[in-house]
């Protein structure tokens, strides 16, 4: 039974295609069952759910940091288990909540490390992580310090750059912001999604943030036992939840936004016309 | 004690740098056997148990057995290998105590390495995952890196113990700064043996600081500090390792158990040796079974042994002839069992005998055994901690129907005094033992033949049967040695005052019986 791919498919592939994905860690359970979804290229998706809903797993069989028992993974048009990993981690972004900086390596080096496995030459890389720091809006003077000497905000922005350092087409983020205060939180945020948009990267997100998965994606994912539940934009998932359960789930952004608006009201009621 | 600091700071180029040569190479051979093993036990969990479960094992023998037990089997290997390739090699002296050290060295490198790379942060090991890196860039790159520091500190631990347990080396045949410490607690030179430890102790320290310099400067990427560290490291064990390149080849390789009378003959054969133009070294402080066994595998090239030890140990005998006989059938046997040549007897017995002192001795009108067992009723016996349960006691026993009135037993300086000051009326007594002369006691002859004879008697190697220069070297000594001149000697390396090394001890012997 082979797959031959109809007349209608598009002719830009998926940049991301799972189909009938699942995974146990016990040989009996399932942490991720049947999961198929695929993600058109500039897409910005976030996936959203409780602990254990099997999330994280699904980012991870995308870049085969964890194996799936069954189902295929596609990356770009291409079967991820027919690539040798870390040839294929190196063409996708990856960042998560450990941020992970290499202590012994200064930030250039660590913002560099991607494209020296790659072999890129030595200048090229120099000049590429000036422009990374740029990006990600930390002063050019940093290149030489230690991991050690910066703050959590500060290294996240690092680990993004890191991430985004040989030209990935894909970024998984892997609750990225979850440690840093919600100001920090907010503004890498905000400077993400302009990243997004201005390098035209494909981004999978993982967050148990609805109000960031709201404000930052395209498209929402909802997860629950290992099982995709919900799968819309955030205008389509607030006005029309397909359960309760994510009713209750996508209504918290909206009553806690209502509450604080309904306090700035009784603060100031001459402001409200 | 200036004679014994001369003689000691004498010796020590030769000591200290067979000390660091055999000390870096069990080092080197350690680490190059531990790193492998450590990333093996660090990727496969099924490995990482039984891997530091050998380490650990490893450092629960005592460290002389484990020393010791690699001499058999190399013998073992040796006679394999010249079975199989017709090329057998040295058992004795450096390749067991390489191996032994080496065993000793792996433990706190393996356990350090495993832990300091295990115990990294998972985030780290995720991120490296991450940014595409192999499994052998994210060793290289990331976790020998990051668990240097750990991985060093296991390295200066297993630096100290390597230098301190080289010094047991020594019984096993491999010169040491233990032969500082052996040789001096055998002949109570109180002064080589804290010269031997403070050097060994000095050495690990020097050794140390300079591995913790070379750490720290990974730790604060100070290259300045890992170069300093290093080029001393290096100067140093170049400075014992030239040398020993550039020695013309020693010639002759001179035996001695662990006592003062054999540390004073191998020194009065190397005199002799040397008077012939002979270069020599000497293996001393070995243990009795094996200094027999290393010159029949021509690991030594001569020493002096004892027909009577050679007749029970060796030949399993248990009856008992008359001295010349059992001199001649050990000749004979030595040479056809095992291709060793008998030189001839040095002219003097180290046997057990009994003594009494002379007063006592007289007073009673005892000059045998025989007149001490009609009277050994009314008597005392001393001994020393074993005499009792030996075989030979038991033989004397028997033989004669001896019954004492009581017995009693003391350490062996005690065991002198008590016959001197009356407390017993006889002890057991090496026949060749300086305090016979200096105490005044007479020993009492044997009539019956009770007692092995312990002829000493000079056996060359069987690679040196043909060897006539040897042979002419040391022929002087044969039947020049009397058990009066035997006694002087040792007794002027063992007495508590005025002491002889046995160096001074050989030549003051060889000026008196005339060589």
């Amino acid at each position: 039974m082979t797959n031959e791919a109809p007349p209608s498919a598009p002719a830009v592939p998926a940049a991301i295609e799972l189909t009938e994905v699942s995974k146990s860690f016990d040989g009996g359970s399932l942490a991720v069952r049947n999961v198929s979804f695929s993600v058109a290229p500039g897409t910005f998706i976030a996936i959203v759910g409780s602990s254990g809903s099997g999330k994280t797993t699904t980012l991870k069989m995308i870049n085969r940091l964890i194996e799936p028992d069954s189902g295929t993974i596609r990356v770009e048009g291409e079967r991820v288990d027919a690539q040798e990993p870390h040839a294929l981690r190196r063409r996708i972004g990856y960042v998560f909540q450990g941020i992970g900086m290499f202590p012994h390596m200064s930030v250039a080096e660590n913002i560099g490390i991607t494209p020296r496995l790659l072999g890129w030459p030595a200048g090229q890389i120099e000049t590429r992580t000036l422009e990374l720091l740029d990006m990600v809006d930390l002063p050019r003077d940093f290149a030489s310090r230690l991991p050690a000497a910066l703050s959590g905000g500060q290294r996240q922005r690092v680990g993004v750059a890191r991430a985004l350092a040989a030209r990935p087409g894909i970024m998984l983020m892997d609750e990225p912001f979850g440690a840093l205060d919600p100001l920090t939180r907010d503004a890498l945020g905000t400077s993400y999604r302009r990243l997004h948009e201005r390098m035209q990267l494909t981004t999978l997100m993982v967050t148990h943030d609805v109000f960031e998965a709201v404000l930052l994606a395209d498209r929402i994912l909802v997860m629950r036992e290992g099982v995709i539940v919900a799968d819309g934009t955030p205008h389509d998932l607030l006005g029309n939840p397909p359960d309760d359960d994510v009713r209750a789930l996508m209504d918290m952004p909206r009553r806690q936004s209502e509450r604080v608006r309904s306090l700035l009201d009784n603060a100031s009621p001459g402001s409200v016309p | 004690m200036n004679d014994a600091w001369a003689a000691a700071w004498a010796r020590l180029p030769e000591y200290l740098g067979e000390h660091v040569v055999l000390s870096a190479s069990a080092l080197l051979l350690g680490l190059l056997i531990s790193l492998p093993l450590t990333i093996l036990a660090v990727r496969c969990r099924r490995v990482r148990w039984p891997i530091l479960a050998f380490a650990s094992t490893i450092q629960t023998i005592p460290s002389l057995a484990l020393l010791a037990l690699f001499y058999p089997l190399l013998l073992m290997l040796s006679a394999l290998s010249q079975r199989l390739f017709g090329q057998g090699f040295a058992a004795l002296g450096f390749l067991p105590s390489l191996l032994a050290l080496t065993l000793y060295s792996m433990l706190p490198i393996i356990r350090n390495g495993v832990a300091g790379i295990v115990n990294l942060p998972p985030a780290i090991i995720e991120a490296a995952r991450g940014v595409g890196m192999t499994d052998r860039q994210r060793l290289l790159r990331i976790e020998l890196p990051l668990a240097a520091p750990m991985l060093m500190a296991g390295v200066r631990t297993a630096a100290v113990w390597v230098i301190g347990t080289a010094t047991l080396s020594t019984p096993v045949g491999q010169t040491s700064l233990g032969n500082y410490i052996f040789s001096g607690l055998q002949v109570e030179n109180w002064v080589s043996v804290l010269f031997g430890c403070a050097a060994a102790a000095l050495l690990a320290l020097v050794v140390d600081q300079m591995l913790a310099l070379i750490e720290t400067g990974v730790a604060l990427r100070s290259r300045v500090r890992i170069l300093t560290g290093t080029i001393v490291l290096l100067a140093g064990v170049a400075a014992a390792v030239i040398p020993r390149l550039q020695a013309a080849p020693t010639t002759y390789v001179i035996g001695a158990k662990n006592f003062s009378e054999q540390y004073i003959l191998a020194e009065l054969i190397s005199q002799r040796l040397a008077a012939g133009q002979h270069r020599s070294v000497q293996r001393t402080g070995l243990g009795s079974a094996i200094a027999f066994r290393a010159l029949s595998r021509n690991d030594i090239d001569v020493y002096v042994d004892y027909s009577g030890t050679l007749w029970a140990n060796v030949m399993h005998r248990t009856d008992i002839p008359s001295r010349e006989a059992m001199l001649a059938e050990v000749t004979h046997w030595l040479e056809n069992e095992r291709g060793i040549t008998v030189l001839g007897t040095l002219g003097f017995e180290n046997a057990y005998a009994l003594a009494m002192h002379r007063e006592r001795a007289q007073a009673l009108g005892i000059r045998s055994i025989e007149d001490l067992a009609r009277q050994s009723s009314q008597l005392t016996m001393g001994g020393d901690l074993e005499f009792f349960e030996r075989p030979e006691w038991a033989a004397l026993r028997s033989a004669y129907g001896l019954n004492f009135a009581a017995r009693r037993q003391y350490q062996p300086t005690f065991m002198y005094r008590a016959v001197v000051s009356g407390e017993v009326d006889v002890i057991p007594a090496f026949s060749s033992d300086g305090r016979i002369a200096a105490d005044d006691l007479v020993l009492l002859d044997d009539p019956r033949h009770a007692l092995l004879p312990y002829d000493a008697i000079v056996l060359l190697a069987p690679a040196r049967a043909g060897d006539d220069e040897l042979k002419r070297a040391l022929q002087p000594l044969v039947g020049s040695i009397s058990i009066e001149a035997m006694r002087a000697a040792n007794l002027s390396v063992d007495r508590d005052t005025d002491k002889l090394t046995p160096a001074a001890a050989a030549r003051k012997l060889g000026a008196a019986v005339g060589h």
